[in-house]
């Protein structure tokens, strides 16, 4: 019961960062404040989604499995943000 | 009903397919439209291979095996695009455009 | 409750798709469509069909998302020229679709009530418990055999479009990544826990979801990081290594129908007793060969003639 409620508003709680997250996406004038909103909310969205479902889990392997899902979406989404904002920067550069 | 829902989304993707592939010009685009029509087509497939309760088993494979195919042919179809631009300078038919095409000529 | 979910995700797709296909702008197209992918892997796994989730997930929208991006990437290096956007409903185009829409449409109401065979007292006999693994590999091993030959010849078309003095230049774009960067330290963090996982996809998919298709897609895309961030040098057509790769699969398939018809049975039909040593034999080898055949079908052939000046 407990872990239920553990699950519910944890998984609430992600879900108002991934939608503050995507409000920040559409609603940021340019490339580098959107990744920022897209990285940073998302990411820690995410987490609390992953965390929250963690409470359901019934074996320490899917455990892992949902820790290794986190810190691999956490690792591509820091990579693709870096890359796009190099992307970015260097398409204002040439328009400069 | 679950099923339905999904057998109609895969009916309606076909036919989104269908007009992409006919209508859009940009060859990339079509290739999208072409992806859309299968996967429908998979789509409503996979629900009719539902309906017993459990899915289907052979249904199943045979969806994973047309997956893989038809990312082979969007390869090749991929292949055809960048070769046409490579000769054209184009990505999409001249048949398309016929009176554009007429104005490039030296 | 789980009708709203359902009806919410049919929307979902049909949202994305109609983006993908009308929407302003190529690239955009292409971004909406690898979201209809990953919707479409969400489908099937409503519909409870796992192994076709995952094969969705990987190759719908992972391997035809890259694809697709590289292809436009190659296009604007070679300044090809887009169309100009066409406003407007293309009228017989729209009745065509609306038409097989609704042919389909009506085709789900008139469909026979389903009688699926049951493959449960077939099923110890498969060698493996995963049932559509079991179809994949014994009961319909045929459809499999030309599947992964099938990938070979669409290779094959690939690189017979290359130019003739691009034939021995390595293939596929080049790509650009900083020693040191970001991209260079993905490149070697990711292909070892990806190796693992695409290994364990292989394993388990004989019990459970996955499989040697799910599994060679995600060792193809590992190949792609690997490639993209520059760890691994480009490949040639002229490498031995390659080649062997390639047929691996299909030429141990082939092999294990011969020996089938040798030991008196029919092509492809697998003793109960042998069966399970020889699918994974086959498996493994199919994985090896899909995993190579995917990733050069996805670098596509040499892109050296198009830095020409």
């Amino acid at each position: 019961m407990m872990a239920d409620l553990a699950t519910y508003v944890l998984t609430a709680l992600g879900l108002v960062f991934f939608v503050a997250g995507t409000v920040g996406l559409l609603r940021f004038p340019d490339t580098f404040s959107r990744l920022h909103a897209l990285t940073k909310a998302d990411n820690l969205g995410l987490g609390f989604i992953a965390l929250g479902i963690a409470f359901q889990t019934e074996t320490w392997a899917q455990l892992a499995m949902l820790a290794l899902i986190w810190a691999l979406a956490l690792l591509a989404a820091g990579t693709v943000a870096q890359l796009v904002a190099r992307a970015a920067l260097a398409t204002t550069q040439e328009e400069e | 009903m679950t099923l339905t829902y999904y057998a109609l989304t895969g009916a309606v993707l076909v036919g989104l397919g269908a007009y992409g592939l006919l209508a859009v010009p940009h060859l990339i685009r079509r290739i999208i439209a072409f992806n859309l029509m299968g996967s429908g087509l998979f789509l409503f497939f996979g629900a009719a291979g539902a309906r017993g309760g459990v899915p289907d088993a052979i249904p199943q494979a045979l969806i994973i095996t047309g997956i893989v195919v038809a990312l082979s042919a969007s390869a090749l179809a991929v292949g055809l695009v960048v070769a046409l631009a490579r000769r054209s300078g184009k990505a999409f038919l001249p048949d398309d455009y016929p009176a554009d095409d007429e104005d490039r000529a030296p | 409750m789980t009708l709203a979910l359902d009806l919410a995700l049919c929307v979902l797709i049909l949202g994305v798709a109609l983006a993908s296909v009308a929407g302003g702008g190529v690239f955009r197209a292409v971004i909406f469509f690898i979201t209809y992918g990953l919707f479409v892997a969400m489908a099937w796994a409503r519909l409870g069909a796992l192994d076709v989730a995952l094969a969705e997930a990987a190759i719908g929208a992972g391997l035809t998302g890259v694809l697709l991006l590289a292809a436009l990437g190659r296009l604007r290096r070679m300044n090809a020229t887009s169309p100009p956007h066409r406003t407007g409903l293309h009228l017989p185009a729209a009745f065509a679709g609306a038409a097989l829409a609704c042919a389909l449409g009506w085709a789900w109401f008139a469909l026979p009530a389903p009688s699926p065979p049951d493959l449960g007292p077939v099923m110890p006999q498969s060698g493996v418990g995963n049932r559509v693994t079991a179809v994949l590999l014994n009961f319909r091993a045929w459809d499999t055999l030309l599947e992964s030959i099938v990938l070979l010849a669409a290779l094959l078309g690939v690189w017979m479009l290359a130019q003739d003095k691009d034939w021995t230049a390595p293939l596929g774009p080049r790509y650009h990544a900083q020693a040191g960067g970001v991209l260079a330290s993905f490149g070697r963090l990711l292909p070892p826990v990806g190796l693992a996982f695409g290994v364990y996809l292989v394993w388990a998919g004989a019990d459970s979801t996955g499989g040697a298709f799910q599994g060679g897609t995600v060792l193809a895309a590992v190949g792609l990081v690997a490639l993209m961030s520059n760890v691994m040098r480009p490949p040639r057509v002229s490498q031995g290594v390659l080649r062997a790769a390639l047929v691996l699969g299909p030429a141990v398939f082939l092999c294990a129908g011969l020996l089938a018809t040798a030991s008196g049975g029919a092509f492809l039909s697998l003793s109960p007793a042998l069966a399970k040593p020889v699918i994974l034999t086959i498996e493994v080898a199919l994985t090896i060969s899909i995993a190579v055949t995917l990733a050069l079908l996805v670098i596509g052939a040499s892109g050296d003639g198009e830095y020409a000046p």
